[in-house]
């Protein structure tokens, strides 16, 4: 395979592994509490390189991951004093542990090569070189294993978790109810979430994780209401921007992981402006139909109110409507060209008057 | 004492702690505004969506004038407030996640920027990374005297506009109901945290500017309910945060400033939320004892 190949690879996979955990941190409004971690698990890395002096260790794996878990009880313990909101809480905790990453690091680790810029930054390109050799056999990037791996373990417990997932995501304290235990779901996801973001650090480096676990399900969220769509989708969209990702960069010869990240956000802008339901465009569209059809509806009404009462001259002019209405002449004239046009009323001698239809819709609308 | 003196007299440290005490009051102040709107992650939000401004300005302008990139980042974390905006608005996607999503694309769009700067011939831009982790101790007295000067005009917008910004942050409802623009107001208070964020990003860079917006507020909210003390002691925290942090990390040797003022500041926090009278942790705890004091003596007194 060619590194190319191989470099795609590893993305698709760390980028799937990392979407699918995320649709549920989305659904369940923690999505910062990713930044947080990928923040802390540096606080692992160095207490783990601290213990074992090597830098290749599964030790600072562990630790990275348990690091993660910790930030995530550390800031559920501080919310559970009712004397912060949820996000202060967050914000108070992680910069706490990565202010003590960062001295540790400074004071006593400068000479070893754990280099801040490489945890948070990452750099995929160079994943390529370091090899899985069994045998005597060379299987391919040491990156794609480990990837794979990764992903595996997401979606076989997403699988096997699916129905506690589903509804302690959306309804907790049924599923708190019936039974399903919220906390071991809870800090599960965390774990797992902790585990993906340890393990994709070395590829695309600790923010851009944010963007692979936030940005497809975001993506997926507008687009659908189902949750195995949104599974689903939010994997499509995290390999497609994986993919596009590097082509762009490999193109311009820029940061793979930046590039991946931007991609990422072009095609939640994408989504968002034009779908057609949910996006942008659909829901300007829709406002408008609703602030139309509410401006109509209250014409008619105030047309019906006084239809057949000797002031309906008065009242139901259109000289004196503006002004009974408290709206300007150009929405009077849009609203009763919409309604002469659908057939509720007519417009004789400068009076409005409402016909046999307009009266059927007008009951129908108020339910009379 | 003598090496305590020889630090506080030197001008290097003076230059320094007075900067980060600057920094300290402005983001306590506008800090607290920002905690109680319960959008304290903006901060973080910001800073790291400030690294595409920072080198697009770089790369625009080819200067690495300190006012320039921080315009450059302002910019940026302007247009970060809007889209954020626009997203939570026009569609179903929550606050949370619309900033987590516009911080990594904005930073990945940094990266990209960066690593293009890159391959400009002759285009050093090793000046840039201390934005994201700040680089306190190269403070010059020009950045100081711009941190005070943009301090001041913001503090004084803040008194001008006290009653709008209080309104609209309890009562947001009313304010509409009575004619103020709450967009508009709201927008003003997300552009002074853009402030000060970007003002703060050379003394403790990206990340733990969250800290000093978050970290001073919430220890200043455990003393107090009241709005104007509130401000204060959250200014009065901040700066004491980066006059220690200054000093603690001169006197020991090789640690960076940046997250020593971030921990004092975490730590004046937890204490705070430890021993706050009336409301802290401890003061919980000797109220449950007294209640179980109190119970025992009255179960005593029915035997």
């Amino acid at each position: 395979m060619s590194a190319s190949v191989e470099i795609q690879l590893i993305a698709i996979l760390i980028s799937v592994a990392c979407a699918l955990p995320g649709a549920f941190l989305v659904l369940r409004r923690m999505s910062m509490m990713t930044d947080s971690i990928t923040h802390t698990i540096l606080l692992g890395i160095v207490i783990g390189f601290f213990i074992t002096h090597e830098l290749n260790s599964p030790l600072l794996i562990v630790g990275a991951a348990l690091m993660g878990v910790a930030t995530v009880w550390l800031t559920e313990m501080l919310v559970r004093t009712k004397l912060v909101y949820e996000d202060s809480a967050i914000g108070i905790v992680f910069p706490m542990l990565f202010s003590v990453a960062i001295i540790l690091i400074t004071r006593f680790a400068a000479s070893a090569h754990l280099d801040t810029d490489s945890v948070l930054l990452g750099e995929l390109a160079f994943a390529p070189f370091d090899r899985m050799v069994a045998g005597g056999i060379d299987l391919g990037a040491k990156a794609i294993y480990t990837s794979g791996a990764l992903l595996l373990l997401n979606a076989g417990l997403i699988f096997i978790f699916y129905k506690e997932l589903k509804l302690s995501a959306f309804d907790q304290s049924l599923a708190a109810a019936l039974g399903f235990t919220p906390a071991f779901l809870h800090y599960g996801l965390m774990t797992l979430v902790s585990m993906t973001a340890v393990g994709a650090f070395e590829a695309v480096g600790s923010v851009l994780v944010v963007a692979f676990m936030i940005g497809p399900p975001a993506t997926a969220y507008i687009l659908t209401d189902n949750l195995k769509s949104m599974l689903f989708l939010s994997a499509v969209f995290a390999a497609g921007g994986a993919v596009i990702g590097y082509q762009a960069a490999a193109l311009t010869d820029v940061s793979i992981a930046g590039s991946m990240a931007l991609t990422v956000g072009v095609l939640f802008t994408a989504v968002f402006v034009f779908s057609f339901k949910r996006g942008l465009i659909g829901t300007l569209i829709r406002r408008r139909r609703q602030r139309q059809k509410l401006a109509d509806y209250t014409l008619l009404d105030h047309l019906c109110n006084h239809r057949n009462k000797p002031e309906e001259g008065v009242e139901n002019a259109v000289a004196t409507l503006p002004l009974h209405l408290c709206w300007n002449d150009e929405k009077l004239l849009s609203a009763a060209g919409r309604l002469q046009k659908e057939g509720s009323i007519k417009i004789v001698d400068g009076v409005m008057y409402v016909t046999n239809e307009g009266l059927r819709l007008h009951d129908e609308f108020f339910r009379l | 004492m003598d090496a305590l003196w020889k630090i506080l007299s030197d001008y290097t440290f003076q230059t320094v702690a007075l900067g980060s005490a600057l920094l300290g009051i402005i983001s306590g102040v506008i800090g607290s505004f920002t905690v109680l709107r319960r959008q304290s992650l903006l901060g973080d939000g910001i800073s790291h969506a400030a690294l595409p401004g920072v080198a697009a300005a770089f790369l625009l302008t080819g200067s690495k004038n300190t006012e320039i990139l921080l315009g450059g980042a302002l910019l940026t974390g302007i247009t970060t407030i809007c889209l954020i905006s626009v997203v939570t608005n026009y569609s179903r996607i929550k606050f949370d996640s619309a900033l987590a999503l516009t911080m990594s694309v904005f930073f990945g769009a940094g990266l990209v920027l960066l690593t293009y700067a890159q391959k400009i011939p002759n285009a050093n831009q090793a000046g840039l990374s201390r934005f994201i982790y700040g680089q306190a101790s190269t403070l010059l007295q020009r950045d100081v005297l711009l941190m005070a000067f943009c301090g001041a005009a913001m503090l004084t917008v803040v008194v001008l506009f006290w009653k709008e910004f209080k309104l609209c942050i309890f009562d947001p409802d009313f304010a509409k109901s009575i004619g103020f623009s709450v967009g508009r107001i709201n927008m003003a208070l997300s552009l002074l945290a853009a402030l000060a964020i970007i003002i703060g990003l050379q003394t403790v860079g990206v990340v733990l500017m969250s800290a000093m917006l978050i970290a001073p507020a919430v220890a200043a909210r455990q003393w107090t309910s009241r709005l104007w003390l509130m401000l204060v002691l959250a200014g009065i925290f901040g700066a004491a945060s980066g006059v220690c942090g200054t000093l603690l990390s001169s006197a020991a040797a090789e640690i960076p400033t940046g997250p020593v003022i971030a921990l004092c500041a975490s730590g004046i926090a937890v204490f705070s939320l430890l021993f706050a009278p009336g409301r802290g942790i401890l003061h919980r705890f000797y109220l449950r004892r007294k209640a179980q004091v109190n119970a025992a003596a009255e179960r005593r007194n029915e035997v």
